[in-house]
């Protein structure tokens, strides 16, 4: 195995976290907030960030930073920042306020959250993540986030996947909606006050590097064609999760790695990439010409019960006419304690490996029926049916209107689908990823979630990092500036702004035989057979060959029609797709060279008697970075690979189970 | 299914626009309007033809913004946004037009793809609560009675698509702004900006160019969200108050 390896990447240098203080766990946020430098109110003016994304993280941190004062300018393709990825989440947010007295705190969701990642994040901002969550509440609610509420005024809360307490703040089935909302609102209010200037529409191409630092961006004009340069004294990347390199995800249709990917390729390591996770109960694929997945939100699961026909004969049946006992409530059975409310990574799991003993329910696609049920009747019967439309109306009528079919009257189907990235570019304590200057915050970094991400957690993630976290470390680097000019028009910048029109014009020309989303579909395609649930050497080998191949193609037989000085969404989406491809290659490699498994990284090869994923401490408690090495051609060469080792001490690393 | 698909093309902001028709065959009942539209596009790059511009990106009815006016409605003829538009909706044989929202505070950028920044630049003059992040007080200090925090959610569902606009003969924004007012003014956190925020939102939707209410109630009827037209009345009564207290 080393030596097969071998030829795909070469080990480099370690690499270690230096920025969180060196006291206990739970004074360290505090003691990094007093050491980081502070910046006078009247020299923050001076000061600019670029923010590329508005989504929750980079929303936040955007209206957070211009409220202080600096000055900011923020970035989307979308036409308004109210529209980012953020706002489709469905299910909730956690936060560790305890209102349900049910024994949670700080330490218990720190707990949970890294006993969820399979241990495989880093346990110093994991735990920050917990002790700022509390204060997201307040702020949201402040702002005026309309969050379900008890008859008494007071904030309700339900309980998520993978917990044992209360601790999911939520608003019906729109959290993200909401919380975003609330984030717009006070970068609306920020842009009014004028410390923030909105570049709505623009894509960033590329990043500007002066000196070894992050400096600035160029981005296109999604519109007028016009490519900018944008300088500034640090740059924050919150562009969200590259889920879409499967094609079909539950990701927004823009959703894309092209910010994350470009920064990688000058410099910036990439960690982790190989953990995708897949979401359980998602709407099941009906047709070739689906454009992306639709997730029922995990909350269902708390209501509804999971189960397939005990017999394979039995699939093509009513469900209605299959008698209880011939119903198999599978997560109920293998894990009683959690039962229906098992992780994201063992549900999905579980989903397929009924599917594949060819019990799974509802149409062929292909030769197989991949659903299962999610049956509401007993929470009907028990709480009646008003109660059910209250907690998730909205849902049921999202569900109604795809498939054509009442689940009030019997029972969903659902199927595990591409949902969340916890991979992504490599950041410190501060935030701050290999390129100094360079931040990167939500999706679009690794560091909180491990293997696998608890429901109601990205959320929580995104807002941290941008109201709290990223506002404060990036005090610390700004304290050190400002930082001196960069002339716009220097050939060092003259020269970045004609690579990236260079590679337009490159797209436009090639005029080949196929249409950009037939090279994504059949990228998709290879990364859901051999880097989707369930991994393993053969599979991976192959795919790393049919990518190759695939992006050889592409640059060459790519058809691009329209002009580059004009809204023109197919060149979008070209650039989009050049990127994955490049991306795919990377991942595949991370999940080949990881050949245990942990949380949502399911290596076949790696697992126990009763098929539960086998972890590997003794050789993989590590972050991968991985660092980009380019060929004479300037294309993918051998990555190198940069170990962190994951140090526990406040937490036991154990043996997760859920059983 | 087969149907046939007058679309409006438009190459730029000056461009003359006009319908283009197209015959579609084998479309499936299951697939929303806007994978229609992609197996369109999908059929028009590999004719070497530029494909039809229009915006999508959740494809999930939540980001708000998908938007077209299919035979004449504001999403079509379904109560909910275009990407959670299923072709069943339609019969077999079908001649549909697609346009987009026609209103002067949204001018065409290309095709079926508007500018709705006047939306933005209305929160923008206030439909927000000036509170800095960090020193929020605790999420319980202040209760909100649930009838108030459910109808301030029933008024924040709002997505921003523009429907309302569209299909408002007036082309006036009065219900995404009632939204916005009521959303925040049921909340004990928006008192105390309540009338500043209507007399700045309703003076910033007027210089957009956006249309005046005539209580017509189309907008109310073509919102995927079924933001109730009673938000327009409480639009009304803040901005009666406001001028009160401002005299
Ligand atoms: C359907 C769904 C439901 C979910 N439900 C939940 C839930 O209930 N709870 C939970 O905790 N999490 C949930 N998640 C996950 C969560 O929504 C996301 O992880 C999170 O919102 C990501 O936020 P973000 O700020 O990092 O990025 P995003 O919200 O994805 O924002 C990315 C931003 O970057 C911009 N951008 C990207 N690339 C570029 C570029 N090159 N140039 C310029 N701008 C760019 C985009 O315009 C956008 O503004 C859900 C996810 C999905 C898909
Ligand atoms: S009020 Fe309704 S139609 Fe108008 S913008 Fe909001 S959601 Fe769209
Ligand atoms: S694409 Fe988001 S609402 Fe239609």
């Amino acid at each position: 195995m080393t030596d097969t390896l071998s030829e795909f990447f070469t080990e480099g240098e370690p690499i270690a976290d230096t920025q969180a203080p060196k006291v206990p766990i739970d004074k360290m946020w505090t003691q990094r907030q007093f050491d980081a430098g502070l910046v006078q109110p009247t020299n923050r003016g001076k000061l600019s960030v670029i923010v590329v994304g508005t989504g929750l993280a980079g929303g936040a941190a955007a209206a957070t930073l211009g409220e202080a004062g600096y000055h900011v300018k923020s970035f989307c393709y979308q036409d308004s920042p109210r529209r980012a990825h953020s706002i489709a989440a469905q299910g909730g947010i956690n936060a560790a306020k305890n209102y349900k007295e049910d024994g949670d705190s700080t330490y218990r969701l720190f707990y949970d959250t890294e006993k969820g990642g399979d241990y495989r994040s880093r346990e110093t901002n994991t735990y920050r993540l917990a002790e700022v969550s509390a204060n997201i509440i307040d702020q949201c609610v402040a702002q005026g986030v309309p969050f379900a509420r008890e008859y008494g005024g007071l904030l309700d809360n339900r309980s998520f996947g993978g917990v044992q307490v209360s601790r999911t703040f939520y608003a019906r089935g729109q959290t993200g909606q909401q919380l975003l909302i609330g984030a717009y609102q006070a970068l609306e209010r920020q842009i009014a006050a004028g410390t923030v200037d909105e570049y709505t529409r623009h894509e960033m191409l590329e990043l500007i590097i002066e000196d070894g630092r992050a400096r600035g961006i160029v981005a296109r004009d999604l519109v007028t064609g016009e490519l900018e340069t944008h300088i500034a004294d640090a740059v924050v990347l919150a562009s969200g999760g590259y889920g879409n390199v499967f094609y079909l995800s539950t990701n927004a249709m823009g959703s894309n790695v092209t910010a994350s990917w470009r920064a990688h390729r000058k410099g910036a390591y990439m960690a982790n990439p190989c953990y995708t996770q897949i979401h359980p109960t998602c709407i099941p694929v009906a047709g070739d010409y689906q454009s992306k997945l639709t997730l029922m939100s995990e909350s269902l699961r708390n209501d509804g019960r999971i189960w397939v026909p005990k017999r394979a004969e039995d699939c093509d049946k009513d469900p209605q006419d299959i008698a209880e006992e011939d119903r198999d409530y599978y997560l109920e059975r293998k894990y009683p304690a959690f039962g229906n409310l098992v992780p994201r990574d063992i549900a999905s799991r579980q989903a397929k490996v009924v599917c594949d003993e060819g019990r799974g329910v509802g149409p062929k696609v292909g030769d197989f029926r991949r659903g299962v049920y999610l049956d509401f009747a007993s929470a009907i019967e028990r709480l009646g049916e008003d109660a059910i439309r209250n907690k998730y109306g909205n849902l049921f009528d999202m569900y109604m209107r795809i498939t054509g079919e009442d689940p009030y009257k019997g029972p969903m189907r659902i199927y595990p689908a591409v949902h969340y990235v916890m991979g992504g570019l490599w950041v410190d304590y501060d935030l701050q990823s290999s390129i100094p200057g360079l931040f990167v915050a939500g999706e679009a970094n690794f560091s909180d979630h491990g293997a696998n991400r608890l429901g109601a957690s990205a959320l929580m993630q995104g807002l941290a990092d941008g109201y709290f976290v990223l506002p404060n470390t990036i005090r610390d680097y700004l304290s050190k500036g400002p930082y001196p000019q960069v002339d716009e028009n220097s050939p060092a910048v003259a020269e970045v702004k004609a690579a990236v029109a260079d590679r337009t014009e490159k797209l436009l020309s090639i005029n080949g035989e196929r249409t950009v989303d037939s090279f994504h579909k059949e990228l998709g395609h290879i990364m859901w057979e051999y880097c989707g649930m369930e991994r393993n050497e053969e599979g991976l080998l192959k795919a790393i060959d049919l990518i190759r191949s695939l992006r050889e193609e592409f640059w060459r037989n790519v058809k691009v029609p329209g002009s580059a000085d004009t809204l023109n969404q197919s060149l979008e989406k070209a650039g989009r797709v050049a990127d994955f491809l490049e991306l795919g290659e990377l991942m595949c490699i991370d999940a080949l060279h990881r050949s245990e498994s942990c949380g949502c990284h399911f290596r076949s090869e790696s697992q126990t008697e009763d098929g539960e994923a086998l972890r590997d401490d003794e050789d993989f408690a590590y972050v991968a970075a991985w660092e980009f090495q380019p060929d004479e051609a300037g294309l993918p060469g051998k990555p190198v690979l940069h170990k962190e080792d994951l140090t526990f001490e406040a937490i036991e690393l154990k043996q997760r189970s859920y059983k | 299914m087969n149907l046939t698909l007058k679309v409006w093309r438009q190459e730029g902001p000056a461009a003359k626009g006009g319908l283009v028709t197209y015959e579609m065959t084998d479309v499936s009942p299951d697939m929303s309007f806007l994978e229609m539209l992609d197996v369109l596009n999908e059929r028009l790059v590999a004719e070497s033809e530029e494909p039809i511009a229009f915006d999508s990106d959740c494809r999930e009815g939540i980001c708000g913004m998908c938007g077209l006016m299919i035979s004449g409605e504001a999403h079509g003829p379904d109560h909910t946004t275009t990407c959670q538009l299923h072709m069943r909706t339609f019969t077999d044989g079908e001649v549909i037009t697609v346009e987009p929202w026609r209103a002067s505070a949204f001018p065409i950028i290309k095709d079926l793809v508007v500018d709705r920044g006047s939306f933005d630049r209305i929160i923008e003059s206030g439909g927000y609560i000036s509170v800095n992040t960090g020193a929020a007080p605790d999420a319980h200090a202040t209760p909100v009675p649930k009838q108030n925090a459910d109808r301030a959610f029933m008024a924040a569902e709002c997505i921003g698509c523009g429907a309302c606009v569209a299909a408002c003969p007036n082309g006036s924004a009065a219900l995404f702004l009632g939204a916005k007012i009521t959303h925040l003014g049921e909340l004990p956190q928006g008192q105390a900006e309540r009338s500043a925020r209507v007399t700045s939102m309703v003076d910033q939707h007027d210089a957009e160019g956006f249309g005046g209410c005539t209580n017509i109630g189309e907008c109310s009827f073509a919102c995927p969200k079924e933001i109730p037209l009673d938000v327009i009345g409480q639009l009304n009564a803040d901005m009666r108050n406001a001028a009160r207290s401002s005299r």
